[in-house]
């Protein structure tokens, strides 16, 4: 099967090396002058989808604790908001959900009498962080279970509050549980963020969709686009492996 | 009137449809040892875990020198932080040192420094004759140990009572006595406490009051003389020859 695909690859590429017409490496050939502004060009759109990620990331992060938190307590009525919440916004596509962010916030904003202009950058931020949240509230909330029942009668016991039991006892023990599945929703949002493209947001995926109109190099171009997010990808995890390691050390109340 | 450490009237509790705790009245003076056995499943645990706060009963009343526990977060917090316990699997801390379990409640929960705190562990982890212990983690230590780590990590909280559910129960057998003897020696400092144990040894040295417990009820009581010596009910005598016998 593997020999298969190896024979078909390596067929595709040595036709596609006889004719040269159906090539253009060189638009991205960055020993070419021309090559070089174009391969700048693209890679420059990296700033802003790290820049994206990262924040939605760290918002989703804090929202997500904050969704999860009530879904832990003894109350129904706090538990049922955590519900809610989570089914509704992990029901809704993030296209749709982006849209609406973009186009429809910014009216009901001014419907209420405020002027808040939301830009490509803030809405594919707010949209990313939203979505995700209701997933890192899951990822918390099965951290968090994992945890004996005994751990939190103990904290209690000795007389810690709720707050306190999670802060000093559950969410530690939970933390290295719950590092690895939130590192893969961050990876999650990278690739999520290439559909700010569409409402105009200047990151990799739109800078490559631009220079595909004026080169019309569709292969090239976005075969270079998706080395860019494998490279991105592959250093977030080895991040997250050295992050995982450090956690592993002593940790003090 | 003076006010009994505990007091349980009328206690009934549901698990659901199961009536767990029938008609439970229980009266615990300052000072006073009680020892609540049973076949499993009768009641034990839910009795003792009520009195904390970690299981809500249905109807009755429990008071704790004469306050009535109410269902406000804030006195369950404080009622908790008063009433030590000390569970069958231990439950400490895993990722926290020895010292660090005996510092978190006197810390967060009464407000000592940590200095305070720390003086207080090493003088009840002495007590509890493994001083040397402090930085080791939980899991370094033996069953034997860590109970009686537990058991200094309730201490700290100067409880006015002490909760024990079958605190030998999950240990091995040469590890059962360095505990009792712990326990021992709280009971003669005049601790209040209230064991469930089937450990009849320890109950007759230090128990004041014996309580017999089976499907939810407290079908007898008495002191340990009358309680071993001539069991009233049936279904007492059954079990007492059933437990005595290894
Ligand atoms: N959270 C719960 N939900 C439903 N039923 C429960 C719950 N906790 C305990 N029970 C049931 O209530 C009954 C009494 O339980 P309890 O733990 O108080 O018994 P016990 O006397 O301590 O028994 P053991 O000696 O096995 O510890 C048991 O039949 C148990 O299955
Ligand atoms: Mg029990």
């Amino acid at each position: 099967m593997k020999r298969n695909v190896f024979a078909l690859m390596s067929l595709v590429l040595l036709t596609g090396c006889s004719s040269s017409a159906t090539w253009g490496w060189y638009v991205i050939d960055p020993r070419t002058p021309g090559g070089w502004i174009n391969v700048k060009f693209l890679v420059s759109g990296m700033w802003n989808t790290i820049q994206i990620s990262v924040i939605a990331a760290l918002i989703s992060i804090l929202l997500g604790l904050l969704v999860a938190l009530p879904g832990q307590s003894r109350s129904r009525g706090w538990r049922l908001i955590n519900r809610i919440y989570v089914e509704f916004i992990r029901s809704i596509p993030l296209l749709p959900m982006l849209f609406w962010v973009f186009y429809g916030l910014p009216i009901i904003f001014k419907s209420m009498g405020l002027n808040i202009p939301i830009d490509p950058f803030w809405g594919a931020i707010i949209t990313l962080a939203i979505s995700d949240s209701a997933f890192t509230a899951e990822i918390y909330r099965a951290g968090i279970q994992s945890i004996a029942r005994g751990q939190s009668e103990a904290a209690q016991t000795v007389g810690l509050n709720y707050v306190q039991t999670m802060r000093y006892v559950i969410l530690p023990q939970a933390i290295r549980r719950i590092l690895p599945p939130l590192a893969n929703q961050f990876i999650y949002i990278v690739k999520m963020s290439a559909f700010a493209s569409v409402i105009g947001m200047q990151e990799l995926t739109r800078r490559a969709n631009e220079l595909v109109v004026t080169e019309y190099r569709p292969l090239e171009i976005y075969s270079l686009l998706i080395v860019e997010y494998l490279i991105l990808v592959l250093i977030i995890s080895a991040g997250v492996r050295w992050l995982e390691r450090r956690m592993g050390s002593d940790e003090r109340i | 009137m003076s006010n009994a450490a505990v007091e349980l009237v009328d206690v009934n509790k549901w698990f659901g449809d199961f009536h767990v705790l029938k008609d439970i009245n229980l009266t615990v003076q300052g000072g006073e040892k009680v020892v609540i056995c049973g076949p499993s499943g009768s009641g034990k645990s839910t009795v003792v875990r009520c009195i904390n706060r970690l299981e809500e009963h249905q109807s009755g009343t429990v008071r704790l020198d004469g306050v009535d526990l109410t269902n406000d977060q804030k006195s369950i917090t404080a009622i908790q932080g008063a009433v030590g316990m000390v569970f069958q699997q231990f439950n400490l801390f895993p990722h926290l040192s020895v010292l660090d379990n005996l510092t978190l409640g006197p810390m967060k929960s009464l407000g000592l420094s940590r200095r305070d705190a720390e003086t207080r562990a090493h003088h009840y982890l002495k007590r509890v004759r493994i001083p040397e212990q402090f930085d080791k983690r939980p899991a370094q230590l033996s069953g034997g140990q860590q109970q009686r780590v537990a058991i200094a990590r309730s201490l700290c909280m100067e409880p006015k009572l002490l909760l024990f559910d079958e605190p030998t129960s999950a240990l091995d057998p040469e590890m059962i006595s360095e505990v009792l003897d712990v326990m021992v020696e709280l009971a003669v400092d005049g601790m209040t406490m209230i064991v469930v144990t089937h450990e009849m040894g320890f109950a007759r040295k230090v128990a004041d009051q014996m309580v017999f417990m089976d499907h939810g009820e407290i079908v007898e009581r008495g002191t340990p003389e009358a309680f071993f010596t001539a069991p009233e009910s049936e279904r007492c005598r059954t079990f007492l020859s059933q437990i005595l016998q290894h």
